[in-house]
């Protein structure tokens, strides 16, 4: 006991005197989304490889990393969704979002009467199958948009995401721009009040659900369908034609995405223009300090989200079968990150 | 849960350091010491009331007792309500308890008076051992196992013998108040059963032999002699497992199905206190949601204050009775 209370004694003096003042412009802190925690893990191990540079990250969630942010308690934020109104408002609107990756929502489903056909729907049905309005799998509307597959006289058991996350808000979000009902009634959020279902925690929650109940239909994280080989359907887009969902056409989504000059990117690529755009896809964000009064911090931020839009850096997502960034959008990103400031003043080289 | 009889100890044997206490400085010191450790416990009870009361203050202000009362819960309207959170924690925690007691019970008399010499050891520290696995394996091991077996034959037999209730009707889908519940009966069955095994341990055996000298049948010492006498500690036993009930998380939110609504049928998803936080917390953006998860805190805190509370009480009472 009093070797432990001398001990931590000494780590935090430590902590409080020595070793923020030592490691001040080689560290920074940030706290959020954990959707795309994998990647920004390997992106952080990466860049200290690299530079020597510690960037500490904790994924606690979307919410909570706009909390901490807005208080001060970390150097940036990460979030799946763009911040409110309201919480902008809170802040006097001091944030850049930053895109850093994409992510998209699948729908998978659990029918062994239709084997492997793979599957199609469109917005409207989406939305009114989670409205509870389509209840069987042979529904009329179901079935126009399926020609071929036997699809069984059947309840719909609809799935969703219990805890707050990023992947039900980019899908309850792309149902609220198709939908004016579901957009009146559910609305778009990290956790809504889903009419009909039953709710999974996380997407390995809502996958069991799924592979577990004949009938059932879900909604998860592309990466997740992909490494988990669930079955996933296409999606007819804003076009008019049926995409599979995939790296490429969740980036042609976000290419094909319209930004005004000096944008803060708290754009939403649901339901994109553009034939191959796959309608239900997302930037996720990190919410960086457009002035920073420390300049070794300030420079240090600056000079990793720069590595962070290079091929290297973006290649390393697509390993982690995130989609990358389009061309586009990194140049967008480059001129952005050239106006982030220290006191006011431009950063140094 | 042993208060009566520690505080007669007290009073009954003589104190060897009595002559000695306050002369030394050492021992004012130590006292002091111990003094301060023993308030702040309370403190801390006091201080983590006053932080819930403070985080939910904007949710008790917008909504009020109606909060209880209320049944839809709706982030994106902010409109927020917890009665079915309440009923779900109390219904899965009930009937956990009601299946839970008899067994575990059942278990730590046969352990303790009828079973045979070397097998007791072992199987108390088998069930022991069940109070080791963390909840989230629990969870696990319920969602690939026992929520299969109990889709596939559990259900559906009580449905086609006991479906004329309206508790065991409805469509069956797995994740269900009744997969929760019993996940929850699991769980809490090795602390109620390693408690009350130590307290029939600590029956004296001229009890025992008493009541048996007196002509009585195993069974009758047991029912009118041995439990009776432990009924205090048993019952401590018991709310200690309706505390873990109530308090339970993560096996729970991966086994209730999640659904803030409130069903006659056991097969139906609901929804618990513990659950929603755990669920929502991470990523509750607006102020009035966090709030409103906080005021849930709260009250899954004031309740459990209740039932231990009640529960106290209950021993009391029992305890006077008996003459304990």
């Amino acid at each position: 006991m009093k070797v432990s209370t001398t001990l931590l004694t000494v780590v935090t003096a430590a902590m409080i005197t020595g070793v923020p003042t030592a490691l001040m412009a080689q560290s920074l802190t940030g706290a959020g989304a954990t959707f795309p925690n994998p990647v920004y893990t390997k992106w952080f191990d990466a860049y200290y490889r690299k530079t020597g540079i510690k960037i500490n990250y904790q994924s606690v969630g979307s919410g909570a990393g706009i909390r901490q942010y807005s208080e001060g308690t970390v150097d940036f934020g990460a979030s799946d969704g763009p911040m409110s109104d309201e919480q902008l408002k809170s802040i006097n609107g001091v944030v850049h979002h930053i895109p850093t990756v994409l992510g998209a929502v699948v729908l998978t489903w659990n029918l062994p009467a239709v084997g492997s056909t793979q599957l199609k729907f469109d917005g409207p049905t989406i939305a009114d199958i989670y409205l509870g309005k389509i209840t069987k799998w042979n529904d009329p509307r179901i079935v126009a948009l399926n020609r071929g597959a036997r699809l069984p006289d059947q309840d719909i058991i609809v799935v969703y995401r219990s805890d707050g996350s990023g992947t039900s808000y980019i899908f309850t979000d792309y149902l609220s721009k198709i939908s004016p009902e579901w957009k009146e009634k559910v609305g778009s959020a990290t956790s809504v009040r889903f009419p009909v279902g039953l709710g999974g925690k996380g997407n390995e929650g809502v996958t069991q659900q799924v592979k577990q109940v004949e009938g059932t239909l879900g909604y998860v994280e592309l990466i997740y369908a992909e490494s988990n080989k669930l079955p996933f359907a296409q999606i007819k887009n804003a076009h008019g034609t049926f995409v599979q969902p995939s790296l490429s056409t969740v980036t042609i989504a976000a290419s094909s995405a319209e930004f005004p000059k000096n944008t803060d990117f708290r754009v939403s690529i649901t339901n994109a223009p553009g034939q191959y755009s796959y309608p239900i896809a997302s930037f996720t964000w990190l919410l960086v300090r457009p002035d920073t009064k420390d300049a070794a911090k300030a420079k240090t931020m600056r000079d990793f989200l720069r590595w962070m839009v290079t091929p290297e850096a973006q290649n390393m997502a697509k390993a982690l079968l995130y989609s990358p960034l389009p061309q586009k959008v990194v140049r967008l990103i480059d001129d952005r990150v050239g106006t982030l400031t220290t006191g006011g003043q431009p950063i140094g080289k | 849960m042993t208060a009566p009889t520690k505080s007669s100890a007290v009073h009954q044997a003589p104190d060897p350091t009595s002559g000695l206490l306050g002369t030394s400085r050492a021992d004012q010191f130590f006292k002091g010491l111990l003094t301060l450790a023993a308030l702040l416990i309370p403190l801390l009870l006091l201080a983590l009331f006053y932080e819930l009361a403070h985080g939910s203050a904007p949710a008790i202000a917008e909504f009020g007792l109606k909060f209880l009362t209320d049944d839809v819960w709706d982030p994106v309207a902010e409109i927020y309500g917890a009665w079915p959170l309440l009923f779900g924690t109390l219904l899965t925690s009930f009937i956990a308890l009601v299946l839970a007691v008899p067994l575990s019970l059942g278990v730590a008399i046969y352990l303790t008076e009828f079973a045979p010499e070397f097998i007791r050891k072992p199987v108390a520290m088998l069930i022991e051992l069940l109070a080791a696995i963390p909840s989230v394996v629990y969870g696990l091991w319920g969602i690939f196992v026992l929520i299969p077996i109990l889709r596939s034959t559990v259900f559906p037999f009580f449905r086609d013998t006991l479906g004329f209730l309206p508790f065991f009707d409805g469509p069956i889908y797995g994740p269900s108040v009744l997969s929760a519940s019993l996940i929850l009966t699991i769980m809490i069955m090795p602390f109620i059963m390693s408690v009350s095994r130590s307290v029939l341990l600590a029956v004296p055996n001229s009890q025992r032999e008493a009541s048996l000298a007196l002509g009585a049948t195993r069974w009758e010492a047991v029912r009118t002699v041995i439990v009776p006498y432990a009924r205090s500690g048993i019952i401590g036993a018991i709310i200690l497992g309706l505390g873990r009930a109530l308090g339970e998380t993560m096996a729970v939110t991966m086994l209730i199905g999640n659904r803030h609504e409130i069903s006659a049928s056991l097969f139906a998803p609901g929804y618990t206190m513990a659950a929603v936080i755990a669920n929502e917390f991470s990523e509750a953006g607006t102020t009035l949601h966090i709030a409103s998860l906080t005021y849930v805190a709260l009250l899954l805190f004031v309740v459990t204050v209740i039932v231990n509370a009640g529960a106290r009480l209950l021993i009391w009472r029992v305890g006077r009775k008996s003459g304990g």
